[in-house]
């Protein structure tokens, strides 16, 4: 980013101690079958999202910023739906959308191709919340971006990224 | 109408079509084709940059086999495309910011003009009912209209700023040079010209002042004689519109078009598209993967329904239905594509 930082000094929380769940995790690059229980395992979603997304402006993990909680996510199992509602740092993040993008395509990757996902802004967490979730779940409106070369590489750069 | 009613109605599937490599966006049938003994073409254009033209083997078949590929001409998404009105013609409109125009050239397609002008995606092409006039929309917020002039040239005779979001969809009346755009901004606007200029203009703004959307708009379709419009949402509504076609016709300006009802609760997800057949049947397709039929209804004293629901065709596809169309001739054939990279063949059957 070539521009100033939209937010200089966000605050940073420590990462919650967890007993890693290697058996459980989800990862697109394991070809053995996933156990259909995993991918309803909220945690392990969670981990899976936090574990390779890094915010766009700082190295550090969704978590850390409070972007992402195991709360953020709802799986209605049956119907195949996930809900994300992720709360952005600020309340005038631009940087919303990238987050937005880079959470459906990790989830596109690694979810059976039938499952609904819906994303969102936690309520009140954003000064435009309708327009951003307006724009979080319109279809044409992904696809387009992500066959932008400069958004498809910040998207691949939070997503790529090996600090974490 | 009434006999419609009366039918025991089958969406029964009868061919799935495979060959794309990414989602399929849009599909067109050939407007010259389907009847008088020639058999049926139909388009698809998808995410994976290319078109393919799919033919039925014969008149009476219910298979289709690939007849050719289009491609290396657009470099991203194909959004939708559209057949002129005499079938000669292909329109393609891209997220490259071009609109390509394709004939048929023995068994092969080949590029013959590329409409450049759009600052970005452009998401849908449709032509008028003579094929004079080429539309095109992007999501530039604007509408361009494209005069077609010999020798395969498009000159740009007018460009229509009035959305404040991009552009899903332009589509021209069936009968009169009047055309509709629906938004991201929730609307539809309808454009006309003055009768013997290029001067187009909004003549008419259904906004959700005036029961229309609440969302986003993704789609329209006529009724046959164009005095009835539909459209469809993220909102999950379809809503039916009315006009008076003598006022149309005359071009006197004074045509507005009315809404006259408006069915919820069909679709639980966005609905991407609705496309009304000749003989008078709406389908629709959407996000939750399903694809519904409604008619007018005959009998309004019943619950006051001015449209009723025909038939419900649960997990049509495996993902989101993008677009449905009728084959333009009567033989009920309907024609689906989807998110799952395939087309599938439908015909509607009475039992």
């Amino acid at each position: 980013m070539t521009l100033g930082l939209i937010n200089a000094n966000p605050i940073v929380r420590e990462k919650k101690e967890r007993i890693t769940r290697t058996d459980a995790h989800l990862h697109c690059d394991d070809h053995e079958a996933v156990d259909p229980l995993d991918i309803y395992d909220i945690l392990s979603i969670f981990q899976f999202l936090v574990r390779d997304i890094r915010d766009p402006e700082h190295p550090y993990s969704l978590e850390q910023l409070s972007v992402l909680s195991e709360e953020s996510i709802t799986v209605d199992e049956k119907l195949g739906r996930i809900l994300i509602s992720f709360t952005p740092t600020i309340q005038h993040c631009s940087m919303a959308t990238v987050i937005g993008l880079c959470l459906r395509v990790k989830l596109k990757d690694c979810f059976p191709p039938h499952f609904k996902v819906d994303i969102k802004v936690a309520p009140g967490s954003h000064a435009d919340e309708a327009a951003v979730n307006k724009q979080l779940n319109d279809k044409e409106r992904i696809v387009a971006a992500m066959e932008n070369p400069n958004l498809r590489h910040l998207v691949d750069e939070c997503l790529h990224s090996s600090e974490l | 109408m009434t006999l419609l009613e009366e039918e025991s109605l089958k969406l029964t599937e009868v061919q799935r079509l495979e060959g794309h490599t990414d989602r399929v966006w849009g599909l067109a049938w050939n407007p010259a084709t389907g009847a008088d003994g020639v058999p049926a073409v139909l388009a698809s254009c998808s995410g994976d940059k290319t078109i393919r033209i799919w033919q039925q083997r014969s008149p009476s078949s219910t298979s289709f086999d690939c007849k050719a590929v289009l491609e290396d001409t657009h470099s991203r998404t194909v959004r939708s495309c559209a057949w002129s009105p005499s079938g000669k013609q292909l329109a393609t409109a891209s997220f490259d910011a071009t609109t390509a125009i394709w004939e048929q050239n023995g068994s092969d397609f080949e590029c013959v003009s590329t409409l450049e002008g759009h600052e970005n995606e452009v998401k849908s092409v449709s032509w008028n009912a003579s094929g004079s006039l080429l539309a095109t929309c992007s999501r530039d917020k604007c509408v361009w209209i494209w005069e077609v002039l010999p020798g395969n040239e498009y000159d740009c005779v007018s460009v229509l700023q009035g959305h404040t979001q991009d552009v899903k969809m332009v589509q021209w009346h069936p009968t009169v040079d009047v055309l509709f755009s629906c938004s991201y901004d929730n609307t539809i606007k309808v454009w006309a010209d003055d009768g013997d200029s290029d001067d187009w203009h909004c003549v008419q703004t259904l906004g959700e002042s005036n029961s229309g959307h609440s969302s986003t708009v993704w789609a329209l379709s006529f009724n046959s004689t164009g005095d009835k419009m539909v459209t469809c949402s993220d909102d999950l509504t379809i809503k039916v519109w009315d006009v008076d076609i003598i006022s149309l016709q005359s071009g006197d300006g004074n045509a507005s078009w009315r809404h006259v009802c408006t069915m919820s609760g069909y679709h639980d997800r966005t609905i991407f598209s609705v496309h009304w057949s000749k003989e008078g049947i709406i389908a629709t397709g959407a996000a939750d993967d399903a694809i519904r039929l409604f008619a007018q209804s005959q009998d309004h004293s019943v619950d006051g329904a001015l449209y009723k629901l025909l038939l419900k065709k649960e997990k049509a596809h495996d993902m989101d239905i993008n677009s449905v169309q009728w084959s333009s001739t009567g033989n009920r054939l309907l024609a689906s594509a989807s998110d799952d990279g395939t087309i599938k063949i439908w015909k509607l059957e009475s039992f």
